[in-house]
């Protein structure tokens, strides 16, 4: 048996109606494996901030879900601009989403310290100009 | 519990093995076997689409007979207010209460007068301390059962209060006794007419370790005739209806969340939207509300597969049965600050993991990656046609083993045309 199952996604960067989808997706198949309703719970809002993230800031981008015996991590890798000051981006509150973006009620400036507070460990590998990878841990 | 009764059952001889109610069922609980639709319990949440959907009427809720039951000596009828939104013309509630008094029963509890309690209590609970929000509110049992089968996160957030069949069946016994101290309680019993399957399956099963007060159920549909009928006789009402415009107006999707007089609510309806706004209240991503009111059927009661009249018709009808009604006619007296504890329960049925694989985590991973190459293989045209609704489900039967002799069609008449080449 393969030691870890993926989950794959692509993230539509023009579609903020079907932005959290693939958390939607997530949670089914991780019920399915009979993962603790809390654990399916963080992976959940961790996808689900990201998800959203990418959509609102990197016109999409991909997201993965890969569930090992004893945890799982979730890539978010986008080709979008960068985070400039990682400090700053994962304060409550700070945001630098467009007044369009806030007007649908996105943008609060929650994203990045909800996938924080949801995870047990939260790397952020990202270059302006070139695109960002998160990766998130829960472990079981 | 040992077993959960549900009230959807098939008509064999009815069903053609179409796959409408295959590919309509929220929870994928249905597959064609040897031709005819099969339910898995386990999943089934009795909303009620597969009665909706079937063109054959193959599928069907199963109640009681109001006419098997004639040994109670005091029947007293609890009509859901949706059953005011199906007649015609209706001007007054009050005869279609005299209607139901004239078919055999000996007294009437409006079920709409109790909702104007719970609605009373449910503004008492919203302002206690430290209670989760947004509170969800519990009186359609579809939404109480999904929350606790695959949002369990969720539980905490369900209104405590008792659903108004409950408090109708409660306070119905309670008065019947008070007029009529000769009763015991064997002579009474309460009737619910009910609009939906799931609120049978409610009254027949309990919720978690609750057991209904209600006695008997009945259909809403089934009942309707009867009433017609006494009702088409015109005798002038001796009865006078005791709920106002807030009672009635819970029979559609916002009543009960207007009727609490507090701006921050969100209400929904239709078993799919429903799913929607609970996946998004558990992934925290809807803004601060107090109160959250969820309807599985479309349009809310009214819309319920036991009722007579479209949803919309039903609506517009009772608010012209509303509209000379005072605002309420049940009140709290200003010494009742809490919730009496007759009409509060904590019961909830325990999270049940229906969809997991396997019981081990190691073994549930096994199967899904087996699930996913076998899926990979599959046309991924979502034709229903070897009984299970998406290509992925048969997929997962495959592997869970409960695919029997069910083939996929596609790839067998791909596979035959090859070899004929």
């Amino acid at each position: 048996m393969s030691d870890k199952l993926n989950f794959h996604f692509d993230v539509d960067g023009e579609n903020f109606v079907s932005a959290g989808q693939a958390s939607v997706q997530v949670k089914k198949n991780l019920r399915e494996l009979g993962l603790p309703p809390e654990v399916i719970r963080r992976v959940s809002i961790a996808m689900y901030e990201g998800e959203i993230n990418m959509v609102i800031h990197a016109n999409g981008g991909f997201a993965d879900v890969d569930v090992y015996e004893d945890k799982i991590v979730i890539t978010l890798d986008d080709k979008g601009p960068g985070i400039k000051d990682i400090a700053l981006a994962m304060q409550e509150g700070y945001s630098t989403a467009s007044d369009q973006v806030r007007s649908l009620g996105f943008g609060a400036g929650m994203g990045l310290p909800n996938m924080k507070r949801y995870t047990d460990d939260m790397q952020i590998d990202t270059r302006v100009g070139v695109g960002t990878k998160i990766t998130m841990t829960i472990r079981l | 519990m040992n077993e959960y009764r549900h009230s959807v059952v098939l008509d064999k001889e009815k069903c053609t093995g179409c796959t409408s109610c295959v590919r309509r069922c929220p929870t994928e609980a249905i597959r064609i076997v040897e031709g005819k639709a099969h339910i898995d319990p386990d999943r089934c949440i009795d909303c009620g689409e597969c009665i909706r959907t079937c063109e054959n009427n193959a599928k069907k809720a199963m109640c009681s007979k109001f006419e098997h039951y004639t040994h109670h000596k005091w029947k007293i009828a609890l009509p859901a207010p949706t059953l005011f939104g199906q007649f015609n013309g209706l001007d007054d509630v009050d005869e279609v209460l005299q209607g139901l008094l004239d078919i055999g029963f000996d007294d009437v509890y409006e079920v709409s007068k109790a909702a104007e309690l719970v609605t009373a209590y449910t503004r008492l609970y919203l302002k206690t301390e430290h209670i989760k929000k947004p509170v969800i509110s519990s009186a359609c049992p579809v939404i109480a059962r999904l929350i606790s089968l695959r949002f369990p996160y969720l539980k905490d957030n369900l209104l405590p209060i008792l659903p108004p069949l409950e408090v109708a069946a409660i306070l119905a016994r309670e008065r019947a006794k008070r007029k009529h101290p000769e009763l015991t309680d064997e002579d009474i019993a309460t009737f619910f007419i009910s609009p939906c399957p799931a609120k049978v399956s409610y009254i027949r099963n309990g919720y978690g370790g609750y057991k209904s007060h209600v006695d008997v159920v009945v259909g809403l549909n089934d009942i309707y005739f009867l009433l017609l009928g006494a009702m088409k006789r015109g005798r002038s009402p001796s009865v006078t209806g005791e709920s106002g415009m807030i009672g009635i107006g819970w029979a559609s999707s916002g009543g009960e969340a207007t009727a609490l007089l507090n701006d921050s609510y969100l209400s929904a309806d239709g078993i799919e939207n429903c799913i929607k706004v609970l996946d998004s209240i558990e992934n925290g991503n809807i803004p601060q509300l107090e109160f959250v009111e969820l309807n599985a059927c479309p349009g809310g009661c009214v819309g319920g597969v036991m009722t007579i009249e479209n949803p919309f018709i039903a609506k517009t009808r009772l608010q012209t049965v509303r509209r000379f009604l005072p605002v309420s006619k049940n009140y709290l007296s200003p010494e009742e600050i809490a919730v009496p504890v007759d009409f509060l329960t904590d019961e909830k049925p325990d999270y049940k993991p229906i969809t997991r694989l396997a019981d081990s985590i190691g073994e549930s991973m096994r199967m899904m990656a087996e699930i996913q190459t076998m899926k990979k293989k599959l046309p991924g045209i979502d034709c229903g046609a070897c009984g299970s609704p998406t290509c992925r489900a048969f997929a997962e039967d495959a592997v869970r083993g409960l695919a029997g002799d069910r083939v996929c069609v596609v790839l067998a008449q791909r596979k035959k045309e090859a070899t004929e080449e």
